[in-house]
């Protein structure tokens, strides 16, 4: 079900588990013993982000790169320059959250270039058809082609991360895969796994499961 | 009911408002509420509806006050600085007697602040904020489900009493994703005789309008106004008690501070203590009552808050001052933990416990 690329991308519409989905690949690719570099390019979510894995990531081993003022009271939707050096320097395998729909993805057009030259690359995207406005293949297609227009980058792959939140039952997820197949036919893309939070995906009977573990902000909160 | 989606707290609004029967929203963008905005612009040209992306926060208020006298239901959202561009606006729909809904997705303030979510537009939205004597009706939701069915209601709201509402969120609830069962769409249609739709020389015309040359005219409209404001604080009122039967303390919170209190009532419950919680789900109207009930039997009233603490006149207004009122809060763009909220009432019966 993997691919192991240097570079791996994932993208989508905002809210569909992106940055929940990079974290946890980036402790697997860890796991496999890859040297493992994680970078946040989100310039447009204020709140929840990938440093809020920082704990979790640095015990694993893992390097985050993040925007200076993610986690602060500065809008302020600016890049570090390390990115660069994620992108041209090829010494260890990336992991790149992409914001949400086009408008986050414009952030990546100044990478492309360089991961397009590379050529050893997997761009993700990453479905959840709860999603109000993903919730057939048709719209998820939709978002798909505005977000390789701005991103300058075509998907290569997909993943279904269809879920309810804490409300996520075994429904949920076998209900969606139908609705995956869609979109792996009409977009003629490899459909890579099913992404589940741990708890529901022991209860689940399916192949290609990828288990999450979900980033907790502050506490659960009743 | 619908079957349920994921959503975040701002996109549940404008989805939601859309099934209320919106079809008109002007805004500008602010974090924390971008997202409501950017929903308003994907689905309104899909609909037939009108976004519009205004110049400015004072021109889009504006224009919300024009669609409103023109008679349809109509929006707009903003964030704490914004808010407060909107208020002269405000204030002339209000002396309009226009129904529109105002959307605060709170940040940190006074000024450009921060960010990161607060609660602390209290004031500005349950006290005025504009100026006059008027009353906008505040509506506090503590989970993406509220902010979709409040925001509803606050449609049928503006209409009943043909007045300006409010939903006073914060950033942490347009921003946070839970699941949403969404309201039906509306089929019902509100009259409303006194909008400008046109007269065909058929009828006298209407007028919208807030400046009254004569004295005793505008004294008589503003006493018909508080007349109608009695209505709505004897018939609106909207409040959740939280394990009240037995409590000796009483927590009063809304929005995000009132679902880390619950977080903080299990947990002193745990150790014995007996918490409870009112969480007033309108702000304005005041759940006078149902805090004076309280009084007569905890100990003590804990207002948790994202604010330096602009709640607790409203509770002791209401509970005429017989109990303390301690403050738990934070501000700035923080939020209290559960342990801050039990360390308080540690402190308050004494660290016996």
């Amino acid at each position: 079900m993997m691919r192991i690329k240097r570079v791996t991308l994932f993208a989508g519409h905002y809210g569909s588990g992106k940055t929940n989905i990079a974290v946890n690949y980036a402790e697997y690719l860890k796991n496999e013993g890859y040297d493992v570099v994680i970078a946040d390019l989100d310039i447009v979510n204020p709140y929840f982000r990938t440093k809020d894995s920082i704990e979790r990531l640095e015990e694993n081993g893992i390097e985050l790169i993040s925007p200076e003022y993610a986690n602060t009271n500065v809008d302020l939707p600016a890049l570090p320059s390390e990115i660069y050096g994620v992108v041209q320097n090829r010494s260890k395998h990336a992991v790149l959250d992409i914001g949400g729909d086009d408008r986050g993805a414009y952030a990546l057009g100044r990478f492309a270039p360089y991961i397009l030259e590379e050529n050893d690359y997997e761009m993700i995207y990453v479905a959840n058809f709860s999603r109000p406005l993903t919730r057939t293949a048709e719209d998820a297609i939709e978002v798909m082609r505005e977000i390789e227009l701005a991103g300058g980058i075509k998907f290569t792959a997909i993943v279904n991360n269809t879920n309810l939140g804490q409300e996520t039952t075994i429904e949920t997820v076998l209900n969606s895969s139908h609705e995956a197949q869609r979109l792996s036919e009409l977009s003629g893309l490899p459909l890579l796994f099913t992404s589940v939070e741990k708890g529901v995906a022991k209860r689940l009977k399916m192949t290609d499961v990828f288990e999450l573990t979900l980033q907790n902000k502050y506490y659960d909160i009743i | 009911m619908s079957e349920k989606v994921l959503m975040k707290g701002n996109e549940a609004i404008a989805e939601a408002a859309i099934r209320a029967g919106c079809r008109h929203y002007f805004g500008y963008p602010i974090t924390p509420q971008t997202e409501l905005a950017a929903y308003m612009a994907k689905r309104m040209p899909k609909i037939g509806g009108t976004f519009l992306q205004a110049e400015s926060e004072i021109s889009a208020i504006n224009m919300v006050y024009g669609v409103a006298g023109a008679g349809y239901r109509v929006m707009t959202s903003s964030s704490s600085p914004g808010v407060s561009l909107k208020q002269e606006g405000i204030s002339y729909i209000a002396g309009a007697d226009l129904p529109a809904l105002i959307i605060n997705v709170q940040r940190g303030g006074p000024g450009l602040g921060g960010i990161q979510p607060s609660q602390s537009d209290y004031f500005q939205a349950t006290k005025g904020g504009g100026h006059g004597d008027y009353h906008l009706i505040v509506l506090a939701p503590a989970s993406v489900q509220e902010m979709a069915d409040l925001t509803a209601h606050a449609f049928d709201l503006a209409d009943k009493y043909r007045m300006p509402t409010m939903i006073l969120a914060d950033g942490t609830m347009g921003q946070m994703m839970e699941p949403v069962s969404l309201p039906e769409e509306t089929t019902s249609k509100v009259e409303k005789p006194w909008a400008v739709t046109g007269t065909n020389c058929e009828r006298e015309h209407n007028i919208i309008n807030s400046l009254y040359l004569v004295p005793e005219q505008l004294e008589k409209k503003n006493f018909e106004r508080f007349e109608k404001y009695a209505k709505v604080e004897e018939n609106e009122v909207m409040y959740e008690e939280y394990m009240m039967d037995d409590a000796e303390y009483c927590i009063v919170a809304f929005g995000i501070a009132a679902r880390v209190s619950k977080n903080a009532i299990t947990a002193a419950r745990a150790k014995g203590i007996k918490v409870g919680m009112i969480r007033p789900i309108t702000l304005w109207p005041f759940p006078k009552e149902a805090i004076a009930k309280a009084a007569d039997k905890v100990k003590a009233f804990i207002s948790v808050e994202l604010s330096m603490g602009q709640m607790i006149e409203d509770i002791k207004l209401a509970e005429e001052c017989r109990k303390p009122v301690v403050l738990c809060n934070r501000t700035g763009g923080m939020i209290p933990d559960p342990e801050q909220i039990l360390k308080t009432i540690d402190t308050l019966i004494g660290g016996n416990n």
